[in-house]
């Protein structure tokens, strides 16, 4: 038998659990103790559509380095789930460790003989310590921290912080769940060869990080941003986007008296979401909705009139697993497409890409700033990985002398002076037209806001040089965005190189990852992160630098590849997709082996490689 | 249609109100619609409330969707904004525009196809969810712009001017909005401008969800033997339950009435409906009795006109949102971005 794995700092912890067992707080406890060690850890949450009683799994990357991509395989398992054990008993690396619950005995032939098994009755010990059911069920997810708290040499006294810090106030639950995580780690440390090979130093690798999910903080962005009409409906993952902007619009946006500085509408479907966004964005407010694919797909008829009447909209799309109904609760990148070119006849549209969620707070406040600026729909890009988990990511922040940027508003000052409106007219050779919110002025910059064509002064007309005079005019206008959007970010190789990879959102820290143990290899790769479309000239400056660049994406159709062809007329043959997509996070190994054995192979063929 | 532009000019008389304005100023563009359309009267009629109100055009909001109906908003009040948004979706672009600036006064120009087709869902929830607003359907029962198909308002048993007979029932959305909780709701018709004259300017003076089903033939497709959305057919069959006058406090009142003739309903912003009875017994502010009143009467084949229910002293969105008084779309940074300070809080909660 191989001997088992053994590393400090350095491995992946996967829970199996039953969904509504109550284990999430738990596991989240076991997470968050890690990183209070000063030790960086990824989260993610492997959830099904349900709210109760299917399988659920929580993945803990610990990574001294402080990598926060998936890293693919799992060191030690924490089997809680009768209903998975095959499987999950199969997914653990050879030399790896499987803690299961002994109390009912399991045959020999369900175990693994290349894997370490750590047997702990739980059921038992909770049975004879709590009369309760409910009781029993939560308490024994707090038991199995405090006996991997013993088996990798978790500091107890931070699970102590953290549970009275959880408790504050209701000292009473404090006591009982520092009781069971103490049973937990007494029985490990009399029963168990403690600690395990993989174990867990004190460092000091965190800094001032914060751990918080993307769309917390794409919610608060939104507040920061100046939002004050949210319109949304329900849809994973995208509900707990709508869900933070209100915690925080309640906490900061509340008068003495109990009235709100922001409106909330739970509207009857996205339609209705995005139409009552862009009627409050025609009135002067800045507004958004939170939605994923399928209200994406519902939306497309009002993103066009936001473009051609040219009305700012955000629109955060929290990406799944498509198409159709797809995989509710499982990531992907695949919206790309339908947000760039959402809605029938010609539109392109702003699309931002942030990579964690540091990054969808700061691109969900800028986000009102370029679509007031721009006056047409910005799409912010989450995904459920980026959305839905707790990430480690620099801290929020914010310059207290940004104001925001309203874009070209004229006022009744302005129009009084005899400044010449002409809703649709480039005054400023731009692009971008000035526009007046209704009641401003009793006579002068009222106009009429249509879906159909119309002269520079905003009056109907299917006359062929004027609809072209303005479709040319948005052209102009997206190349001003250009200039106004995030640019892209470079990471050259430590040696010149003719390889180059392009990446973008979640993929981000598994690329980090990945780049670092091809350079270990000797495989050189430059690296430029995407943050925006339109893409910067600095994206096309990029592929002609190389003579081959690798596109990696969480989506089956190489969709960000097809982007950079259409736009950047580049030849497909330059462009090498790496495609992950079966829903689960990509990972570093994943993008390591199919970077590196292309690279090493010399051949580089056209061709995609097939999820793992 | 026609081709002659108005001239600009008007007559040095022509009587002002209030603000000083004359009819003149509440105008639009020249109307394209068909010569004798409805929607032209519906249209004149709104010019004429609000004039009679002295509302400053600019503080209206028009909004529309799409159709022959909500072509009009560009044929009147040319000193307002308006928008003509996409098919059936004028109820959530409305809303939005309210939820910015709750100070304006927003008035929706529908049609049968706009709000009782495509967008029947859009305008349950607008009136459900109290929008603020004067809502009118511009309602002839068929789809004029593509040329005469029957429209989900159109009667069963009714005739297409081709000759194909209605199998499908029809949405009455007096009914809908009635059980929805729209808080003033009334029934007119084109060819009668001093009935719906009053009835605009009361629901432009209400501050809650105020709908009007304002019945409008379409001289092209709609007007025939055998349609019940035909001026002849109308005037047939209507039955006003009242007629309204609107009072204001720059109108004196005049009329001598018999006792028990006349009833006054004060409105929130403190103008007065004055209601001519012409059914002793119909009492419009009971909610239940009025629905149940007008299954009975279009069970005997009439069309029930006038104002039919009146809450006078409704709750809006705004009210159950909780917002603050001051229009969302004037608060400044100070108001709503929280600061450094206040993220660093977040931060360290974060770690």
């Amino acid at each position: 038998m191989r001997g088992p794995v053994t590393a400090t700092n350095d491995f992946v912890v996967k829970f199996a659990n039953v969904n509504g067992s109550g284990s999430a707080s738990a596991n989240q406890l076991f997470a968050k103790a890690i990183l209070r060690m000063g030790i960086p850890i990824a989260s993610r949450n492997i959830f099904p559509s349900n709210i109760q009683g299917l399988p659920t799994w929580f993945e803990v990357r610990v990574s001294g380095e402080g990598y926060l991509g998936r890293r693919g395989g799992v060191d030690l398992m924490v089997a809680m789930n009768p209903q998975t054990w095959e499987r999950d008993v199969a997914e653990i690396d050879p030399g790896g460790y499987l803690f299961y619950d002994s109390t009912r005995p399991v045959p020999q032939s369900r175990f693994r003989e290349d894997v370490h098994v750590i047997g702990v009755p739980l059921t038992a010990m909770c049975n004879a310590a709590y009369t309760d059911a409910r009781q029993r069920q939560l308490f024994k997810n707090i038991m199995y921290v405090g006996a991997l708290s013993a088996l990798l040499q978790i500091d107890p006294a931070v699970v102590e912080t953290l549970l009275s810090e959880q408790y504050k106030g209701k000292e009473k639950l404090a006591k009982p769940n520092q009781e069971a995580f103490q049973m937990g780690r007494d029985w490990a440390l009399a029963n168990l060869p403690c600690p395990l090979g993989l174990t867990l130093e004190r460092a000091d690798k965190v800094g001032d990080r914060i751990y918080v999910d993307g769309n917390s903080a794409a919610g608060l962005g939104a507040v920061y941003g100046g939002a004050t009409v949210c319109a949304w409906y329900p849809i994973t993952p995208s509900t707990s986007l709508a869900e933070g902007f209100e915690r925080y619009a309640k906490k900061f946006r509340t008068d003495p008296d109990g009235r709100k500085r922001y409106a909330i509408v739970q509207a009857e479907d996205e339609l209705a979401s995005i139409g009552i966004v862009i009627g409050a964005a025609w009135n002067g407010a800045r507004a958004f909705t939170a939605t994923s694919g399928p209200g994406i797909s519902l939306m497309q008829e009002f993103v066009g009139l936001s473009y051609f009447a040219e009305i700012p909209s955000v629109i955060f799309d929290v990406q799944r697993a498509g198409p159709s109904t797809g995989m509710p609760t499982r990531t992907q990148q695949s919206d790309v497409l339908a947000a760039a070119y959402a809605s029938h006849g010609d539109t392109k549209h702003v699309v931002l890409l942030p990579e964690d969620p540091h990054e969808c707070f700061a691109f969900g406040a800028d986000a009102f700033d370029i679509a007031d600026r721009l006056q047409q729909p910005v799409f912010v890009l989450l995904d459920l990985d980026i959305g839905m988990n707790d990430w480690l990511c620099e801290p929020f922040a914010w310059d207290d002398s940004r104001r925001m940027d309203r874009g070209k508003v004229m006022t009744a000052e302005e129009l009084e002076a005899g400044r010449v409106f002409g809703r649709y007219l480039d005054a400023d050779g731009d692009g971008i037209p000035y526009r007046t919110y209704p009641g401003t002025h009793p006579s002068k910059g009222a106009f009429f806001t249509r879906g159909t064509s119309r002269d520079r002064f905003a009056k109907y007309t299917e006359v062929g040089a004027a609809y072209v005079d303005n479709m040319q005019r948005l052209l102009q206008k997206f190349e001003t965005a250009k200039g106004i959007v995030p640019r892209p970010v470079l990471r050259q190789a430590a040696e010149p190189t003719r390889t180059g990879v392009i990446y973008y959102g979640s993929s981000s820290a598994a690329m980090r990852e990945a780049l670092s143990a091809l350079e270990a290899e000797g495989i050189h790769v430059d690296a430029l992160r995407i943050r925006a479309f339109p893409f910067h000239q600095e994206v096309e400056r990029f592929v002609a630098d190389h003579d081959q660049v690798f596109v990696v994406e969480q989506n089956r159709d190489a969709q960000l590849r097809t982007l950079l062809m259409n736009e950047c007329g580049i030849v497909p043959q330059q462009l090498i997709p790496v495609l992950h997509y079966d829903g689960t996070p990509i990972t570093a190994r994943f993008i390591r082996a199919a970077i590196g054995d292309k690279v090493l192979a010399q051949i580089l063929p056209f061709a995609g490689a097939a999820a793992e | 249609m026609s081709f002659l532009p108005k001239p600009k000019l008007h007559h040095p008389k022509l009587p002002t109100n209030a603000l000083g304005y004359t009819r003149r100023d509440y105008e639009g563009a020249i109307s394209t619609l068909c010569a004798g359309c409805g929607h032209d009267s519906i249209s004149a009629a709104i010019i004429q409330a609000c004039f009679e109100l002295d509302i400053e055009p600019h503080r209206v909001a028009k909004m529309s969707g799409i159709g022959c109906s909500s072509k009009t908003p560009d044929y009147f009040l040319g000193a307002s904004h308006g928008f003509n948004s996409v098919h059936g979706r004028m109820p959530s672009v409305l809303t939005g525009a309210n939820l910015a600036n709750r100070e304006l006064l927003y008035l929706g120009v529908s049609g049968d196809g706009d709000s009782a087709s495509i967008g029947f869902g859009q305008f349950a929830h607008s009136i459900r969810r109290g929008v603020n607003m004067a809502y009118i359907v511009e309602n002839n029962g068929v789809y004029g712009l593509t040329k005469g198909q029957f429209s989900a308002t159109s009667d069963k048993g009714s005739k297409a001017k081709k000759g194909t007979v209605n199998t499908d029932e029809a949405i009455d959305l007096v009914g809908i909005a009635l059980q929805l909780g729209a808080t003033y709701v009334a029934r007119s018709f084109s060819g009668d401008k001093d009935q719906l004259v009053p009835l605009i300017k009361g629901a432009m003076r209400h501050d809650g969800p105020a709908f009007i089903d304002c019945i409008s033939p379409c001289v092209a497709f709609n007007n025939h033997e055998g349609s019940t959305k035909s001026y002849d057919f109308v005037r047939e069959h209507n039955e006003a339950m009242n007629r309204l006058d609107v009072i204001t406090s720059r109108a004196p009142i005049t009329a001598d009435y018999a006792p028990g003739e006349v009833r006054e309903v004060e409105q929130h912003d403190g103008s007065i409906l004055r209601l001519r009875k012409l059914h002793a017994e119909y009492d419009p502010t009971d909610r239940v009795a009025a629905m149940h009143h007008l299954h009975e009467r279009k069970a005997a084949g009439e069309i029930v006109t006038g104002l039919l229910f009146i809450d006078p002293d409704p709750r809006d969105l705004h009210a159950n949102l909780g917002t603050v008084a001051r229009p969302l779309n004037r608060l400044g940074d100070a108001l709503l971005v929280p600061g450094a300070a206040a993220l660093e809080a977040i931060n360290t909660g974060l770690r």
